[in-house]
């Protein structure tokens, strides 16, 4: 028996990694070979998907990226046996230098295992952070987090530890006569945000998708620690393949016991659902995300109160990204000081950095804080794949600023960036070579601001779209300095006064365009260069 | 004017709401799922959906209207989704939407004449290092050129396969 690893993983499908697993079964059957296709997640090396393995007796043989109509040349190069000869052969998976020069906590699993195997998880570690947790008293847990460092990976760099702390010592009963609802009186919640909407990031993807065990392990702890027993995975509908991966993984956690009312027979409870968002970023916002939970228009809360005091259903409730609570296993398992021991500053642990946009070799690099752009650009990325050269590189989603190469040696780490007005956000770097319109980058900006704005904010719901309106007359040629100087008022009446960072961080790719490529707002066109939607 | 639904049509939306009304905020739950059985969500779904809930048909409304997801008018046999956001335009998703529109001879939020395509925007499906991506239905496409952008609507319009993933049993 010959065993096969050919990922179930969005990239790789959308490759045709369907397709090559077909090839590769109907290609062994007809030789003749019995084979064991195991669908694995993705490893998270994106250029050389569909990637597959087979099992040999040195370890996993890669070979990538493989089309259908590759399979039966591969198969008569020996790929069954791990055979070098054929272009495709990249050796011992393990030895590809853009994973072994990784730093990988959180992605260690992913790609190796089959993703709803709980037999493979237990088998690479998993649970044993459960295990552990069961034998402690919630405030030890709380204090393995704090220990930790973790800091929220979902852009905003929270501290883990406090905000559990916070809804450990929150009083869950409506006795306060507010207008609680009875209904939940007593109860705390868990809400994973998995509405990972920022353009250029999909590490919270892959955990779903590659490890979901781990994000399941990961917020039974986070409820044991606060006595939260319900959590809920509040998912974007963009992710239809994490939604099927993700339900059949819980199904199979609850039938094994690590989900439910009797958790490995501790007695204690924990309920887990997944809920999908409906198509709206700003739900990905802490308070719009629960306001969406709740079934509501997905808008933003005032704070105070704190979602850790009033959260979902107006009860104590941690929010925590994908990434943050997947954190939680190995910092349970290991100690909260041996994740500590990555990291630089107060960036304490890894971050999963997702190399996206221009880039010959696009993936997820996991490495501790402190790597520089410019490393991530051409010693894993490969410089642009185009071939041209780099220009700008947005980090940190849509809201983050566009770099020019002068900041490219900046260490990654949250207060570096801060420092020049740069966001880490949640690891996505999106790199654009010589051929872009930095114009059109700020007045997509300011667009993409006008179509999720939640509305609540004046300058964000309209100040969006004047923007656009005065981007489009700067090209135009149009009072060209005026307008610039209404360019700059809008960015600072938008940054001043939104609640949330959809239109407070609005203006951050909209002023680095302007500082820094300032040439392209010096070009002119006699007609709009971009249609209106 | 409100057309009118078959009553088989509200007996189902009864029934989906009495089904998931139990849930707490199972106003979205709902709403996904009468989407998916009805294929969009029907002006004289609202009240049913609002007494079931005991809330008001503006909430219900208002809800509806808020999210990308939820159509109130019937769309094509596919939904085709276009990725715009920057990650998939540093790899030419602008020029793919120019491609798609001429193709289609539609404009986004458009239904092509034959009833097969609605075309839509979308802001990111997480397919950021092998773009332009392409959604249609649930499987989603990446660095989709022209051609690779012709074969995806050829392959909609053929008898379709079922391509079950070859999936393993837990060990």
């Amino acid at each position: 028996m010959i065993t096969l690893y050919v990922p179930r993983d969005t990239t790789a499908v959308s490759l045709g990694a369907d397709d090559v697993a077909i090839a590769l079964a109907r290609a062994a059957e007809a030789k003749g070979i019995d084979t064991h296709i195991v669908r694995n997640g993705s490893r998270g090396l994106f250029w050389l998907e569909p990637l597959v393995e087979v099992e040999t007796d040195q370890g996993r043989i890669a070979y990538g990226p493989v089309m259908p109509e590759d399979v039966p040349a591969l198969l008569d190069a020996g790929l069954l046996e791990g055979a070098a000869g054929h272009p495709l052969h990249l050796g011992l998976t393990e030895d590809i230098p853009y994973l072994k020069n990784q730093q990988r906590l959180t992605f260690a699993r992913a790609g190796i295992t089959d993703p709803v195997s709980i037999g493979d998880y237990r088998a690479h570690g998993g649970f044993k952070g459960l295990d552990l947790a069961l034998t402690k008293t919630r405030q030890e847990i709380v204090d393995e987090v704090k220990a930790s460092g973790l800091r929220g990976r979902g852009g905003a760099a929270f501290p883990a530890g406090i905000k559990w702390q916070t809804v450990l010592d929150a009083n869950p009963r409506s006795d306060d006569n507010e207008s609680a609802n009875s209904r939940y009186s007593g109860q705390k919640f868990i809400v994973c945000n998995a509405d990972e909407g920022d353009s250029g990031t999909f590490a919270d993807r892959l955990v779903m998708e590659a490890d979901p065990y781990m994000l399941i392990e990961g917020m039974a702890i986070a409820g044991l620690a606060v006595g939260a027993e319900t959590g809920y995975i509040y998912l974007r509908s963009e992710y239809p393949l994490a939604q099927v991966i993700l339900n059949d993984a819980i199904a199979r956690a609850e039938a094994a016991g690590y989900l439910g009312d009797n958790i490995l027979s501790s007695g204690k409870v924990f309920h887990l659902e997944v809920r999908l968002g409906a198509g709206a970023y700003i739900c990905g916002e802490e308070t719009s995300l629960l306001d969406s939970l709740e079934g509501k228009r997905g808008q933003v809360r005032v704070k105070p109160p704190l979602p850790a005091l009033k959260g979902a259903f107006g009860q104590p409730t941690v929010v925590n990204n994908v990434l943050t609570l997947a954190a939680v296993p190995f910092i349970m398992a290991e100690g909260g000081q041996a994740y500590a021991d990555y990291g630089m500053g107060r960036s304490r642990g890894t971050l999963p950095f997702q190399l996206t946009g221009n880039l010959e070799r696009g993936g997820v690099v996991e490495l501790a804080f402190g790597i520089t752009l410019r490393e991530l650009l051409y010693d894993y990325g490969g410089g642009s794949a185009s071939g041209r050269p780099i220009r700008a590189v947005q980090v940190g989603g849509p809201l983050g600023a566009y770099m020019p190469e002068s900041q490219w040696d900046t260490p990654l780490d949250y207060e570096a960036f801060a420092d020049i007005g740069a966001v880490v956000g949640h690891g996505g770097i999106v790199a654009f070579d010589d051929t872009v319109d930095m114009l059109e980058q700020a007045r997509f900006a300011m667009e993409f601001c006008a179509v999720e704005s939640c509305g609540k904010c004046t300058p964000c719901r309209i100040g969006s779209t004047r923007g656009v309106e005065v981007i489009d007359r700067i090209r135009l040629n149009e009072n060209r300095d005026a307008n610039l100087t209404l360019l700059h008022d809008l960015c600072d009446t938008l940054e001043y006064g939104s609640l949330c960072a959809m239109g407070g961080m609005t203006p951050n790719p909209v002023r680095s365009a302007l500082h820094y490529f300032p040439d392209d707002f010096a070009r002119t066109t006699a007609s709009p260069t971009t249609e209106e939607r | 004017m409100p057309q009118a639904t078959p009553p088989d049509i509200l007996a189902r939306v009864k029934a989906i709401v009495a089904d998931l009304t139990h849930k707490p905020g199972a106003l979205l739950p709902i709403l996904h799922e009468v989407r998916d059985t009805l294929g969009h969500i029907p002006e004289n779904a609202v009240p049913v959906i609002a007494e079931g809930l005991q809330i008001t048909r503006a909430e219900v409304h208002g809800v509806i209207s808020f999210y990308h997801d939820f159509n109130t008018q019937p769309i094509g046999n596919h939904r085709l989704q276009i990725c715009r956001a920057e990650a998939c335009q540093a790899r030419g998703s602008r020029e793919l939407e120019h491609y798609a529109r001429e193709r289609l001879g539609i404009d986004y939020h458009q239904t092509t004449g034959d009833g097969e395509f609605t075309l839509e925007p979308v802001y990111c499906l997480g397919n950021c290092a092998t773009g332009p991506s392409v959604r249609i239905g649930n499987r989603i496409h990446g660095r989709v050129s022209a051609e690779r952008f012709d074969a995806i609507l050829d392959q909609a319009l053929t008898v379709p396969i079922d391509l079950e993933p070859l999936t393993e049993g837990d060990a």
